[in-house]
């Protein structure tokens, strides 16, 4: 089992003629995701050629590729300029979930768009995130499929390669995954810590939880109310940026702490008095878990 | 990205809020020049991208060109908050009967642009909303329909009692949404917003920042961007399109991510030493990149030992280490480096890197400690 993706997802690759929605497409479907469908507008009726000669047809619109193919889900490699409008064509188009890996959209685009997908009930990732995995069934985005393997752990993070981190050191210790989700860095973002969180209680396969939080807004402290309140399964949490200073962007576009509000020793705290274990380093992370589990 | 006071008060003229003139100077002769012109009290202000100018002291009230002139000349050079004063903003004084605040930024829970307006105003809205949240009247704006006319008058209505005043204010908060959707901005505020004796709103004070990502379709905003108030590592490191923040510690960091450089930095910590700066490289395997990242931490002459923590996902590891050594030969390096690289064909990494000489390590906790101890010694 694993949530939002599994062997059953149809992906349609928005931005699929792209430099890096061309590569990325390959290696998805080299992991055994079902690439159904492209989307570039004015390449309708070529097609895109897989690693082992695989065609996946190209079509003008979204509408068009979901009609013709049955696509559920989309992911989106459109430059910032015009991934506002296409996570909006998505969302319009009939997919359950839209994967938005591009980073740097401005944030009134993307408060236009979450607005509209959630009238339209459509779950939006991202922006700003590696896309999710799960292994052994379908990858959708970026993450390194060397790194995972099938396992009972979830892992929901705000970040790329820190959940990388994370995910490998599990991996190195036998403990796979059910599904690794990246929510991404920025600061208006559609899928959350919590949305993740009810969603891998829900799953029988997930045995725990690691979520990686970082400085910037409140979700992390939401989401440990949210773990104290609803969860039966345990949830292990680290938090990067104890050493950033105030009001510097570190990096991602939400990773910046405003006023007081947060903070990495605030959202610690929280983790803490919710009872969620808290890693100090990246590398005690697959202790705790462990120690979650015996 | 910040703009000053003097360039938010541009925004905001060209979406119409009444703002009282003022000119920039960056000599006191000019800002002398310039109060003489306005004749009677003037306003001398600090231009720089920092809080509480005010208390520390870079906004004087002068009676006439002279003590203009004699402000503007304490002032210019002034450090706030370890930022140099280049520019003053000199305005004609304005009579004050009260003080408002209006406020729009983007907010995260509401995931829109979300006003804030309080009839207390010239404090730290920050403060009030502890203090008195009572004070502080907040309304989400649907980015569907933008701010509505009702939504504008049930804001100005919580500001002012008098009708005059209602209205004129009712006016100016549309007038802000605009020059904060127009701008690009993810925050924008009036602090304080007056009444005059003579019934007139002007907003008095302008802070504006703006969305890093609107900048590449507003080249006008951009145009904006006052490199003097950053460090040149930080103007560099944008250009090279590299994410950099200097801090105050001696070991430089070099990592792939903003999730792990992070971490990286809190390990730093964790072992006892002080990050130099937060340097996100990205995932490319570009020596290019990696040239540019260690001319800029090298720049730095408080950096005494130099950490390379990469990430090797979809980019290998060998690719990595092959492109750190390409680069770490085409310029001098007077700083120990040690690197750190995990993932995939890590192994390959490790032999790379060792056969040009540099102590590899697979473990983030290892390279940092070993890191921490060469800034040390």
């Amino acid at each position: 089992m694993s949530i939002f993706i599994d062997s059953d997802t149809k992906l349609v690759v928005q931005g699929i003629t792209g430099r890096d929605g061309s590569f990325h497409t390959s290696q998805m479907i080299e992991y055994g995701t079902q690439v159904v469908a492209g989307v570039t507008p004015g390449k309708g009726g070529q097609s895109f050629e897989g690693p082992n000669g695989e065609r996946v047809p190209i079509f003008n619109s979204m509408d068009q590729a979901v009609a013709e193919t049955g696509a559920n889900t989309s992911v989106i490699y459109v430059p910032p300029a015009f991934a506002g409008g296409a996570i909006l064509e998505a969302a319009d188009s009939g997919v359950d979930l839209v994967v938005a890996i591009t980073e740097g959209i401005p944030v009134l685009d993307m408060a236009r768009a979450h607005a509209f997908a959630r009238d339209k009930g459509v779950r939006v990732l991202g922006p700003n995130c590696p896309g999710l995995i799960s292994p052994g069934q379908s990858k959708v985005g970026i993450l390194p499929a060397q790194i995972v393997a099938e396992g009972p752990i979830g892992v929901v993070s705000r970040s790329g390669t820190l959940t990388y981190e994370a995910v490998f050191q599990l991996t190195n210790v036998g403990l796979g995954q059910t599904t690794c989700v990246g929510i991404g860095g920025d600061p208006l973002i559609g899928t959350n810590f919590i949305d993740c969180l009810e969603a891998f209680e829900n799953d029988p396969a997930t045995t725990a939880v690691v979520m990686i939080g970082e400085i910037g807004g409140t979700d992390e402290q939401e989401a440990a109310e949210y773990v104290s309140a609803h969860m039966s399964k345990p949830v292990v949490g680290f938090i990067a940026g104890q050493t950033a200073p105030p009001g510097r962007r570190m990096g991602h576009a939400g990773a910046i702490i405003s006023g007081s509000a947060g903070t990495a020793e605030e959202k610690m705290k929280a983790f803490k008095d919710k009872g969620i274990a808290v890693a100090k380093r990246p590398a005690d992370i697959v202790g705790l878990i462990q120690e979650a589990l015996a | 990205m910040d703009i000053h006071e003097y360039q938010a008060k541009e925004r905001f003229i060209a979406a119409g809020i009444p703002v009282p003139p003022g000119e920039v100077a960056t000599t006191a002769a000019q800002a002398e020049a310039i109060a003489s012109k306005y004749g009677g009290a003037v306003m001398v202000k600090a231009q720089v991208h920092a809080g509480g100018r005010g208390k520390a002291g870079g906004v004087k009230f002068c009676n006439d060109a002279s003590e203009a002139r004699e402000h503007a000349s304490k002032i210019l050079g002034m450090d706030i908050k370890g930022l140099t004063v280049e520019k003053v903003l000199v305005t004609p004084a304005e009579d004050i009967e009260s003080e408002a605040y209006v406020g729009v930024l983007v907010d995260r829970s509401t995931q829109s642009a979300t006003f804030m307006v309080s009839p207390e105003g010239g404090m730290d809205i920050e403060e009030v909303a502890e203090k008195q949240p009572e004070a502080i009247r907040r309304l989400a704006v649907d980015p569907r329909y933008g701010l509505l006319p009702h939504q504008a008058y049930w804001l100005a209505n919580f500001l002012y009692e008098d009708k005059g005043h209602v209205k004129q204010a009712t006016k100016v908060v549309s007038q802000l949404y605009d020059a904060f959707v127009n701008s690009g901005a993810s925050m924008t505020e009036i602090n304080p917003l007056i009444t005059t004796p003579e019934g007139d709103i002007k907003a008095i004070d302008a802070k504006m920042s703006i969305d890093d990502n609107e900048l590449f379709r507003r080249p006008d905003v951009a145009a904006m961007r006052d490199t003097s108030s950053e460090p040149t590592s930080e103007t560099k490191a944008r250009e090279a399109g590299l994410s950099y923040v200097k801090l105050d510690g001696n070991v430089g960091c070099c990592v792939n991510g903003a999730g792990l450089a992070m971490a990286t930095m809190d390990l730093v910590k964790y072992y006892g030493g002080e990050p130099a700066n937060f340097l996100d490289i990205g995932g490319s395997s570009n020596p290019d990149k990696v040239v540019a990242a260690l001319e800029i931490i090298t720049s730095d002459p408080t950096v005494k030992a130099i950490l390379f923590n990469i990430f090797g996902g979809i980019t290998r590891c060998d690719d990595v280490a092959n492109g750190i050594v390409e680069a770490t030969q085409r310029i001098d390096i007077q700083v120990p480096i040690v690197i750190r690289l995990t993932g995939t064909n890590e192994e390959k990494a490790l032999e790379i890197l060792e056969e040009a000489g540099f102590s590899a390590y697979t473990s983030m906790d290892d390279v940092v400690e070993k890191a921490v101890q060469l800034a040390q010694d």
